[in-house]
C-alpha cells in the first residue's frame, strides 16, 4: 500500500537541545496514525515539519510522494493542518473564518463557498456559523477548526492534540468526526495526543514518542501484546495450584499471594477454560477468576519506565496551551 | 507571487489576508478609537503646547521673530511646522505595531496554520504592510482634518490636490517602515528582543528628523544622520505639500529617496520572509 508519509531519520535540534532525534516512520493511505507521547516529546515538532512550518535539522520526510523540504508547495496544497492552538480568529464569525481558509487555498469563490457551508453543517456548526468565535464553545472550536483543515479536500489530515482540554463527551463526538472521515472520505490521518483512551480508540498504528524518539511503534493490540498478554487473577485453595498453572500451555508466569494467583498469559479467553477445567480435573475449586487485557498505560510504562504525565515544556508552550485550555474551558 | 493561488482570483490569498486585519480594526471599538486619538493627543500636546515659536520670539521684536521662524522653519507657526511632522510620526507608531501583530500570530499559532497553507510568504507580509498603511492612512486623515481645524497655515500655492501627495508619501514612509518592523519580528516567539530593538530606534529616528526642528538648527554629526533618515524626506515632502512653498526638485528628490528606500525594505524584507518565515 502507498505511503502518505514518509519520515527518516528527522530530526529538529532547537539550539542544543534536540527535539525531535532520528524519528523513522511511515503511515499508510488510509490509515488513522498516532504519536503518542508526554508533552514536550517532540509531537507538534514533527508535526511542524511535516507540514512544512519548521525545517528539518537532519534526516527527510515525504508527504503524498513530496520532499517537505524540496517541494513545500506541493505538500502544502495537499494537505490539512488542525494545529494544537485554536487559531480561528475570535472576532470573525465561524463562517469568516472557513472562508479565510478558502481563500487561503486559493480556491474559486463559489467553490469555497459550497464548501463553507458544506463543512460547517459536516461539524454540526450549521446554526452558530454567523456567530463571532469568541462566543463558541471548546467543542465547537475545535469542530471549527477541523472544517478549517478540510476546507481543501486535502490528501493528508495532520491533527496536532485533538481533544485538548476536552470534557469526555466532546472528546467522543470529535472521536466520532474523525473516525467518519476515515469512513466516507479514506482520508489519511496523522493525529498526536497524549491521552492513552484516544490513541487507542482512533488509531490503527501508533508509534510511542518520548525525548523525541520512537521508542515503540505497532497497532494499539501488537504493542499491549508485546508486554506478554492478559492477566488472570484468580483465588483457589489446595495444594499445588501453582505447578498445575506452570504446566498449561499459553501460560508465561504465576505469581502467588498466599491463595491469590497471578497469571500471565498469551489471551486470556482461550486460557480462563483450559485452566479451569485442569484445576477442576485435580478437585480444586476457583473461587474468583478476572481477566484483565493489558491497557495502553502499562505498555507506555514498560517502554518508557514513567506514567504519562506533563512534563517540562517552553515558555511559549506553556502560554499557548493555557490559551488554549482556557478557550476550551468557555 | 508565486502562482500557487490556482484556480482561485490573483492575489486572493493576500486579500483574504488583508481583510482579516481591516475586520479585526473595525470590529474592535477601543482599538478604532485609540486609532483616532492618538495622532490628536500627539498634535495637541506637542503642537500647541510646545511652542517652539515663543521660545524663539522671547526677547526679540516681534518682527524680527517671525523672520527668525520663517527663516528656520519655513513657516511662522510652529504649530503648522508640528503638525505636519506629525504625520509621519503616526505612520511611525502605527507600523511600529505590525512587527508585534506577526509575533501575536506565530504566538497564538495561526501563522503556523497559515504557513502551512500554500498561500504566498510575501501575502503574509504585504497583508501586514498594507493593513498598516491603510490604518495610517486613516489617521493621517484625521491629523490633516484636525490641523485645519485648529488654524494650519498654508503655504503659498497650496491647492487642495496636494494633499493627495500628503498621502502618497505618507504611504511610502509606511511601507517602509512596516516592513522594517516586519522584517525585525520575522523569527522572534517572544516580544523583549524587538521591543527592545523598536524602543532602542523609535527616539533616534523621531530626534534625528526633522520632525520638531529643520535639519538647519541641527549640530552637525545630527544633521548627518538625519540627512538619511527617511522621516526627514517625509517630512520635507508632506511640508512642500502643505505649509511650504513648493520646491519641484526638492520635491523629486524627497520622493524618490523613499520610493526607493520603500522598495528596497520591502523587498528585502520579503526575501528574508520567503528564507526565514518557516523556521
Ligand atoms: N521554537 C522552539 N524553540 C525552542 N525549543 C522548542 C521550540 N519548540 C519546541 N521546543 C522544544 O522542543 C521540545 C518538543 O516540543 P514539542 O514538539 O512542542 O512537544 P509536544 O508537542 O510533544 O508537546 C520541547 O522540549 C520544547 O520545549
Ligand atoms: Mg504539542
Amino acid at each position: 500500500m502507498r505511503e502518505m508519509v514518509r519520515a527518516e531519520e528527522l530530526t529538529r535540534v532547537f539550539n542544543g537541545l534536540t527535539a525531535v532525534d532520528h524519528v523513522t516512520f511511515g503511515v499508510r493511505e488510509g490509515e488513522i496514525f498516532g504519536f503518542l507521547g508526554p508533552n514536550g516529546a517532540g509531537k507538534t515538532t514533527t508535526i511542524h515539519m511535516l507540514t512544512t512550518v519548521l525545517k528539518p535539522t537532519g534526516g527527510r520526510a515525504e508527504v503524498c510522494g513530496y520532499d517537505v523540504v524540496k517541494e513545500p508547495e506541493k505538500v502544502r496544497k495537499s494537505i490539512g493542518v488542525v494545529p494544537q492552538e485554536y487559531t480561528a480568529d475570535e472576532d470573525l464569525t465561524g463562517y469568516e473564518n472557513v472562508m479565510l481558509c478558502a481563500d487561503l487555498y486559493g480556491l474559486p469563490r463559489e467553490e469555497g463557498r459550497k464548501r463553507a457551508l458544506e463543512l460547517l453543517s459536516l461539524v454540526q456548526l450549521e446554526p452558530f456559523k454567523d456567530k463571532r468565535v469568541e462566543t463558541y464553545s471548546g467543542g465547537m472550536r475545535r469542530r471549527l477548526e477541523l472544517a478549517c483543515g478540510l476546507i481543501n479536500r486535502p490528501k493528508v489530515l495532520f491533527l496536532d492534540e485533538p481533544t485538548l482540554g476536552l470534557d469526555v463527551q466532546t472528546r467522543a463526538s470529535i472521536w466520532e468526526h474523525i473516525l467518519s472521515l476515515r469512513e466516507n472520505f479514506g482520508m489519511t490521518v496523522f493525529l498526536t495526543t497524549h491521552y492513552l483512551e484516544e490513541a487507542d480508540h482512533l488509531c490503527d498504528r501508533i508509534a510511542i514518542i518520548d525525548h523525541g524518539k520512537i521508542v515503540e511503534e505497532g497497532s494499539p493490540s501488537e504493542l499491549k501484546d508485546s508486554l506478554g498478554g492478559d492477566l488472570l487473577t484468580l483465588e483457589c485453595e489446595g495444594e499445588g495450584v501453582e505447578e498445575i498453572l506452570r504446566a498449561l500451555e499459553g501460560v508465561r508466569e504465576v505469581k502467588a499471594e498466599g491463595r491469590e494467583y497471578r497469571v500471565k498469559v498469551t489471551r486470556g479467553e482461550t486460557v480462563a477454560p483450559l485452566l479451569l477445567k485442569a484445576l477442576g480435573e485435580k478437585g480444586l475449586t476457583v473461587k474468583r477468576l478476572s481477566l484483565a487485557k493489558p491497557t495502553l498505560d502499562e505498555v507506555y510504562l514498560e517502554k518508557t519506565g514513567k506514567s504519562l504525565r506533563d512534563q517540562g515544556e517552553s515558555p511559549e508552550e506553556v502560554i499557548k496551551q493555557r490559551v488554549t485550555l482556557w478557550r476550551a474551558r468557555r | 507571487m508565486e502562482g500557487q493561488e490556482v484556480g482561485g482570483r490573483p492575489l486572493q490569498g493576500f486579500l483574504a489576508l488583508t481583510k482579516r486585519e481591516l475586520k479585526k480594526w473595525y470590529k474592535e471599538p477601543l482599538l478604532l478609537l485609540i486609532t483616532v486619538l492618538q495622532p490628536l493627543i500627539w498634535m495637541v500636546f506637542l503642537g500647541k503646547a510646545m511652542n517652539l515659536g515663543a521660545v524663539f520670539g522671547g526677547g526679540v521684536p516681534p518682527e524680527l521673530a517671525r523672520g527668525l521662524m520663517l527663516r528656520s522653519f519655513g513657516t511662522t507657526d510652529y504649530f503648522s511646522f508640528m503638525a505636519t511632522g506629525m504625520i509621519a510620526v503616526t505612520c511611525l507608531f502605527t507600523t511600529m505595531f505590525t512587527g508585534f501583530s506577526i509575533i501575536w500570530d506565530r504566538r497564538l499559532g495561526f501563522l503556523n496554520k497559515v504557513l502551512s497553507t500554500p498561500v504566498s510568504r510575501a501575502s503574509v507580509i504585504f497583508s501586514k504592510v498594507v493593513y498598516a498603511t491603510l490604518r495610517s492612512s486613516f489617521q493621517v486623515l484625521i491629523i490633516l482634518v484636525a490641523a485645519f481645524a485648529l488654524g494650519l497655515k498654508v503655504g503659498p500655492g497650496f491647492h487642495p490636490l496636494h494633499l493627495l501627495g500628503v498621502f502618497l508619501v505618507a504611504f511610502m514612509v509606511c511601507v517602509t517602515f512596516s516592513s522594517l518592523f516586519l522584517m525585525l519580528a520575522l523569527r522572534s516567539t517572544r516580544w523583549e528582543a524587538p521591543m527592545a530593538m523598536v524602543n532602542l530606534m523609535l527616539m533616534p529616528l523621531m530626534f534625528a528628523s526633522n520632525v520638531f526642528f529643520p535639519l538647519e538648527l541641527m549640530p552637525g554629526w545630527l544633521r548627518a544622520i538625519a540627512s538619511v533618515n527617511p522621516l526627514s524626506y517625509t517630512n520635507d515632502a508632506v511640508r512642500q505639500f502643505t505649509i511650504w512653498r513648493l520646491d519641484r526638485g526638492a520635491l523629486l528628490r524627497d520622493l524618490a529617496y523613499l520610493g526607493l528606500f520603500s522598495l528596497t525594505i520591502s523587498s528585502l524584507s520579503v526575501y528574508l520572509a520567503k528564507k526565514y518565515l518557516s523556521r
